[in-house]
């Protein structure tokens, strides 16, 4: 029956908080979507609770400081506690930044109890926090402060947050977890040997936390606690709720998800790939790495398997070879396990910095290695496709183009503040955050109003703008033009090396490239115009610019966005 | 075997679920399309025109599935506005672009057309043939839409596309000596193809950003579905904000400009 490996976990249920740097004393909560994902225990203590929204929590708590949650830096800094925890117990796997996992038998044997063992790892983990002399790196030390506001883990004093790491040890890691959640602070919950199943029978069935459709359900048939769900016979659980539903009636049940035999030996594979010259910037290697997750995931799609435990390993430049273990009970996607290899990398470049010599170098080879999977009895997409299954499609097409052309050639536009059109749209690259530069709400004086053009010329066309008698129309100190503009040349001979702009914007610009060619002698007849408006940007310092721009439109339909500067015309913009 | 299964479900709520077969499209470019839609696996090319437009046009083509929750992608123009993208309708977060795409163009685009509802291409360089096949055999493959934006008149595309796009006339509206703002323009849209859309098809439409404010008396206004000249086509507004033409003296009366042959 107790045919479960004895594992131990521990959980810093604080840690979003932790690493952003704040003291338990103070206020705060950690937002993702607009829930509170972590509190500080002032903040528990004024009455607030992970789940809420953020503007309830703000109402509860006036003085509460609201921070953006930051997965990357969570697990960045997670990876010193591992390490720590590792350098007396083998087999150390992260399940998510601020909680982690080791098969508890050998060494709570080595060390003379699982008590002992459990007081052990809470210790490590704690003296990684509190950065004290003799742990594995500081913590806030190096750049790797990418979140703003204080240097994270820096004004934190030794046992300020003592006794925030909680440790379980049970039969099963699924009861072990729980056991972490439940223990009183400072202190391990300890379940007996072959006692898992009584100690889940009277805890609610909303800790089936993954699978929250089902915990709800069970509820409203009144099965209020696994102890409930329990009592069901597998096979009546495996009629109503399938296979998904069996597994988590075994975890109730304080066994295993899956019965021995549905275990899998992990196929031989090792997606590795070697980088040559090493990786200088951590962004190469965790775009290789997320090549390698597509590869991986689709070797596994292919044969029918999802990844429940993956190893990330990593050579150095002197020969150092990393190694650590990620764990996820549902399913890892592609993008997830990129997502992971991310984390880890960055969490590795962190500690080197910090000065553990041992990881010192740059990254020479990254591989994944699935260590454990299961058959993949998941869910199927809907019939028709749903819209996370668009999503991903998208991004998956994507990474191809990404590994086609690099990382930053597939992008995605936001809008944002600024006066001429090239400054409206930023573009970033795929798959990081839509954040705007330049905030879009103020008024931006000198933005037109009406149309956009469809073509914004980058850099600028060289033009000239004449008027009824031929002359070059120039616009005034006071802001008027000396004539009406009568007549557009677009890339005149006059302005010397403006042939390959042309071309350039003339293979993309259709009406551009085309006018320019059949008006080249005579220009384009202006039939009608508007302007000049004055723009003026950072008159205060050298690097403003002035210009006065006008829009035309021509007598072949046409119509251009010109500006006047340094004494010339430009076409910044083409109506087409 | 499940796919056997399936089948008659698919086939019999196919006709249910045309949104499976189509993707939406704005209401002024619904009358230029045989089914009022864009059929997925089709190919649209964009420019056979006397008159400049294609990019508006073509941004406009991708905004009703875009609109509609698609997503699209742009390969190979650097130079797309994207302001006019969003003013237009499109979102820009469901929207890839992909600027530089070099001489892999043809590469990405299929790679695109995978896992994209819709892909507006501006090929970097002459198309051969094949390519076009094979970028229109994927697209038919994978049920997406390939748009191409060509070039001028002749519009470059050696494929077979189902439906071709181009404006005929014209007409620019907001500026004239010296005042005012460009708002946007009428055009006249004409589209031909192969087989249901083999018929030519003709609308008039607006292509611009938000219309002003101030309705001024004794200048046409324009509803959607208002007709503004003579025609067989659809009429309607495409664009945002209030729905007024405003008013420029030079403005042609309804059939001078507009009214072009198109029959030849």
């Amino acid at each position: 029956m107790s045919s479960q490996q004895r594992a131990l976990v521990a959980f810093c249920p604080d840690w979003a908080v932790i690493s952003a740097g704040r003291q338990p004393s103070s206020q705060v909560v950690v937002v993702s979507a607009n829930r509170v994902v972590a509190t500080s225990p002032a903040a528990r203590a004024a009455g607030v609770r992970v789940g809420m929204r953020r503007r309830e929590a703000q109402g509860r708590c006036p003085e509460l400081e609201v921070l953006l949650r930051d997965l990357p830096a969570e697990a960045r800094q997670w990876e010193p506690a591992v390490a720590a925890v590792e350098a007396f117990a083998p087999g150390v796997e992260v399940l998510h930044p601020g909680q982690l996992a080791l098969g508890s038998r050998g060494p709570s044997r080595y060390f003379g109890g699982d008590l002992v063992l459990a007081a052990k790892v809470a210790a490590a983990v704690e003296a990684v926090l509190a950065g004290r002399p003799g742990a594995i790196g500081a913590i806030g030390d190096g750049e790797g402060a990418r979140a703003d506001g204080p240097g994270p883990l820096g004004p934190v004093g030794p046992g300020d947050w003592a006794g925030c790491c909680k440790v379980g040890v049970a039969d099963g890691l699924f009861a072990a977890g729980l056991a972490a959640r439940l223990a009183p602070t400072g202190e391990a919950l300890v379940v007996a040997k072959g006692g898992s199943a009584e100690f889940l029978a009277p805890l609610s069935v909303k800790v089936l936390d993954n699978r929250a459709d089902l915990a709800d359900l069970l509820v409203r048939l009144g099965l209020k606690t696994l102890g409930d769900f329990a009592a069901l016979s597998a096979s009546s659980v495996l009629g109503r709720f399938g296979a998904d539903g069996l597994a988590a009636h075994r975890l109730a049940r304080g066994l295993a998800e899956r019965t021995v035999r549905g275990r899998v030996p992990p196929p031989d594979w090792v997606i590795a790939a070697e980088l040559d010259p090493p990786a200088e910037q951590l962004h190469a290697a965790a775009f290789l790495g997320k090549a390698l997750a597509e590869e991986l995931h689709g070797r596994l799609t292919g044969a029918g398997l999802v990844c429940t435990r993956l190893a990330i390993e990593a050579e150095t430049e002197y020969g150092t070879s990393l190694r650590r273990s990620w764990r996820h009970d549902g399913a890892l996607s592609a993008g997830a396990i990129g997502e992971r290899v991310r984390w880890q990398l960055e969490g590795w470049a962190q500690a080197s910095q910090a000065g553990a010599a041992a990881q010192a170098g740059r990254i020479t080879r990254l591989a994944l290695v699935p260590e454990e999977v299961r058959p993949d009895d998941g869910r199927q997409l809907g019939l028709w496709g749903n819209d996370a299954g668009a999503a991903s499609r998208a991004a998956r097409a994507l990474a191809r183009v990404q590994g086609l052309l690099g990382p930053g050639a597939a992008l995605t536009a936001v809008l944002q503040g600024g006066r001429d059109y090239t400054e409206q749209v930023l573009l970033v690259p795929w798959g990081e955050p839509r954040e705007p530069l330049r905030p879009g709400s103020p008024p931006w004086p000198g933005r037109l109003p009406g149309v956009a053009p469809a073509i914004v010329h980058q850099p600028p066309l060289p033009a000239q703008l004449l008027d009824e008698a031929g002359d070059p129309v120039s616009v005034a100190s006071r802001g008027n033009a000396s004539a009406p503009p009568a007549r557009l040349r677009i890339g005149s001979g006059a302005s010397a090396g403006s042939g390959a702009s042309v071309g350039s914007g003339g293979s993309g610009a259709s009406a551009g490239g085309a006018s320019a060619g059949s008006g080249a002698s005579a220009g384009l007849v202006i039939d009608a115009w508007a302007g000049p408006w004055p723009l003026e940007e950072r008159w205060w310092d050298s690097g403003g610019r002035r210009r006065a721009r006008f829009q035309v439109s021509t007598a072949d339909g046409g119509a251009y966005l010109l500006a006047r500067e340094g004494r010339r015309w430009w076409v910044e913009a083409t109506y087409d | 075997m499940a796919r056997e299964l399936l089948a008659p479900v698919e086939t019999g709520f196919g006709a249910i679920l045309a949104r499976e077969r189509t993707l939406p499209l704005c209401v002024p470019l619904a009358g230029l399309f045989p089914e009022g839609a864009l059929r997925r696996g089709s190919t649209v090319v964009v420019g056979q025109g006397a008159f400049p437009g294609t990019t508006s046009l073509a941004l406009a083509l991708l905004s009703g599935p875009s609109a509609g929750g698609a997503w699209c992608a742009v390969v190979g123009a650097p130079d797309l506005g994207l302001v006019a993208a969003a003013q237009l309708g499109l979102d820009l977060e469901r929207l890839a672009v992909v600027p530089w795409p070099g001489p892999k163009w043809a590469v990405v685009t299929a790679a695109l057309l995978e896992g994209f509802d819709m892909v507006l291409l501006r090929p970097g360089g002459h198309v051969s043939s094949s390519d076009a096949r094979k970028l229109e055999a994927r697209a038919r493959e994978r049920r997406s839409v390939l748009a191409v934006m060509g070039d001028g008149m002749g519009d470059g595309w050696p494929g077979t596309a189902d439906v071709r796009l181009g404006i005929v006339a014209g007409c620019w509206r907001g500026i004239e000596d010296g005042s005012g703002y460009l708002w946007g323009r009428e055009v006249d849209v004409v589209s031909a193809g192969r087989g249901a859309a083999t018929r030519q098809r003709r609308a008039r439409t607006w292509l611009g950003g938000p219309l002003p404010e101030p309705v001024d008396a004794g200048h046409p206004v324009l509803g959607p579905g208002d007709v503004v000249a003579a025609g067989t086509g659809p009429q309607a507004i495409l664009g945002t904000g209030r729905q007024a033409i405003p008013g420029t003296g030079r403005q042609a009366t309804a059939g001078t400009v507009l009214d072009v042959d198109i029959a030849g």
